[in-house]
């Protein structure tokens, strides 16, 4: 009989540190413009990244992140048991047809902006569980993409609320397993779906605030952790009015995260980039970590992260039929070793 | 003088559709819905031609001129047609407007790409 | 969240964030689209009156100048500034029928990419179709008031 690795309601327990081999980003331009500008492996100025089409383009990101970070650690596909990625295109073509090119068994997710901290968590659990040696995460956004999906054709003439956020061009991939060191996950905790009713889809953060706050307090219950255990706790796209709007509930309910909260959406862009509420997408939390927060870790800047992705689980459908926004969120504790 | 009333009626309305899209929930695409609507609601009405006659283009660029125009061309085509301008007048004063659009459109289509 | 009635839940979460939700700077906004707006319509007015110095009457020269306006829309578009002046303009620059051909252009313009039929021409009025819709179904409705109220 083996000992049961879920701690409390929600939460799972590595038996071990699974480190991470490397990683690798792509981001455009504004992203690169941005105050992480200098972590990201690779800016691409042009949208179209060479492509004759944005989605080819992001698949394209995808892709480059991937052969990036495989000549980074010096792997073959070979190598690699599982890929586990997503993005927020509709059948997730971005990264399906980038793991066309990819001979490794693949999964491809949907978590809409949480999906990179999804993939990781998957990952934990198939590494922990014995089922592969290395495992590759990725996930991948596009402004242009995304706007075209979700809102409107780019030119049209339209003034965006306060409230909205700027969906992040970026592509990350990450490679966990045997041989890495520097850092690892430790634990996961996997969120269930919240909604609160929130039904503005130019307010994304305050419909995933409640997520981040049920999934950051069950993993302190279930861990018996407190704020003070990690050197940062990062959510991934709340934007500011979402952060503040988590921050307020987390302290209501006990937990003081004055002092090493942040977001991943507030931390990609300046104000003054035109980004009204911050940075979105499932490219935000998977480029901040990999190439911010990633080499934090390395070089000793932070030992302890919390990474808690945030996905709105919307449609264009489900919105023009009145639907609210169902929301998610996973933790994923990334120690140094 | 006439520059001044276009540019106060033009501006006044389009200030409405302002006021209308931050302090409502309303979207561009409801408020242009709403205006064509309103404009041609008020032009049964007979006071939207006031209004053209006092703003000139400020009445008539907008989208509420464009319901002026849809009924004005109804009205004009059922005085001299009877019931069958009910129908046939609806594009008589806007047939140039919608062909020159469709037309310009696919042009530009043609000829730009999106940029960032 | 709590035991308590779901639904108390989320109205107490929809006011906590109708307190925190930043305004929309609404006087400036305001200001910007009745300038730009008001601009628009007296470009308008300057070639309804160059229509009308060649000897058109105000409602021959109405098509004219709507055929023009809907081109320098469609244009600017096309060049990519449109947009940037609806980010400050607001309404100032929908409103306007150059507002109408934006958005006639823009979806034209950005679906080329899934083909010519089914992209450019199924796209090109996903945002003005409901324009003329609703704009065709008022002035029927009306014609008809009018129409029954002659007999």
């Amino acid at each position: 009989m083996t000992r049961s690795k879920k701690v409390g309601q929600q939460t799972f327990m590595f038996s071990r540190p699974l480190p991470i081999i490397g990683t690798a980003t792509v981001v455009g331009k504004k992203e690169g413009e941005g105050p992480l500008g200098e972590y990201f492996d690779q800016v691409v100025t042009d949208p179209l990244f060479g492509e004759k089409s944005w989605e080819k383009a992001e698949s394209k990101m995808v892709r480059t992140a991937i052969q990036l970070a495989m000549q980074k650690v010096n792997l073959a596909y070979g190598d690699l048991d599982f890929m586990f990625g997503g993005d927020l295109l509709n059948q997730i073509i971005a990264s399906n047809f980038a793991a066309r090119d990819v001979p490794v068994p693949f999964y491809g997710l949907f978590g809409a902006c949480s999906t990179y901290t999804e993939a990781l968590s998957l990952a934990g659990i198939t590494l922990d569980g014995g089922f592969a040696a290395r495992v590759l995460v990725t996930a991948s956004s596009h402004y242009q993409t995304a706007e075209r999906q979700y809102r409107f054709p780019t030119e049209l003439g339209v003034q965006r609320k306060p409230t909205a956020q700027w969906t992040v061009t970026g592509a990350a991939a990450t490679i966990i397993g045997e041989g890495g060191s520097g850092a690892a996950l430790t634990c996961t905790t996997v969120g269930k779906v919240v909604d609160m009713g929130i039904k503005d889809v130019n307010d994304m953060g305050s419909a995933m605030a409640p997520a981040a706050v049920a999934t950051i307090k069950q993993h302190f219950e279930d861990t018996g952790r407190g704020p003070d255990y990690y050197d940062v706790i990062a959510t991934g796209d709340l934007g500011s009015l979402g952060k503040a709007l988590a921050q307020e509930m987390l302290a209501e309910a006990g937990y003081d995260l004055s002092k090493n909260y942040t977001d991943c959406g507030v931390l990609i862009f300046r104000p003054d980039q035109d980004v009204h509420s911050g940075g979105s997408g499932c490219g935000c939390s998977a480029t901040v970590f990999s190439g911010y927060f990633y080499s934090g870790l390395l070089s000793g800047q932070y030992s302890k992260v919390l990474l808690v992705s945030t996905g709105a689980l919307l449609s264009p459908t489900s919105y023009q039929q009145g639907e609210s926004i169902p929301c998610i969120a996973h933790a994923v504790a990334v120690e140094k070793v | 003088m006439e520059y001044l009333l276009a540019f106060l009626v033009g501006g006044a309305i389009c200030a409405v559709g302002q006021l209308l899209m931050d302090l409502t929930p309303l979207t561009p695409a409801h408020v242009l819905v709403l205006f064509v609507s309103l404009g041609a609601f008020l032009s049964g009405l007979g006071i939207y031609e006031k209004l053209v006659k006092i703003g000139g283009a400020g009445a008539t660029i907008p989208l509420t001129g464009f319901g002026y125009s849809l009924v004005s061309g109804v009205f004009e085509e059922i005085d001299a047609k009877g019931a069958v301008g009910i129908l046939s007048g609806v594009f008589k004063n806007t047939s140039m407007g919608i062909a020159a659009a469709i037309f310009f459109g696919f042009l530009m289509a043609l000829f730009f790409n999106p940029k960032e | 969240m709590g035991a308590q009635d779901p639904n108390l839940d989320k109205k107490l979460y929809y006011w906590r964030v109708q307190q925190k939700k930043p305004r929309p700077p609404v006087i400036r906004n305001t200001l910007l689209a009745f300038t730009v707006g008001g601009l628009i319509c007296v470009l308008g007015q300057a070639v309804l009156a160059f229509f009308q110095s060649l000897g058109m009457t105000a409602k021959e020269a109405a098509g004219p100048t709507a055929s023009v306006m809907v081109f320098l829309g469609a244009f600017f578009t096309g060049l990519g500034w449109y947009d940037e002046l609806g980010k400050f303009a607001g309404a100032g620059s929908v409103v306007p029928i150059t507002g109408f051909a934006n958005s006639i252009v823009s979806p034209a313009i950005e679906f080329k990419r899934e083909g010519f039929v089914l992209g450019l021409g199924a796209r090109m009025f996903s945002v003005a179709g409901p324009v003329l819709v609703y704009g065709t179904v008022t002035a029927v409705v009306v014609g008809i008031i009018y129409w029954l109220t002659k007999l």
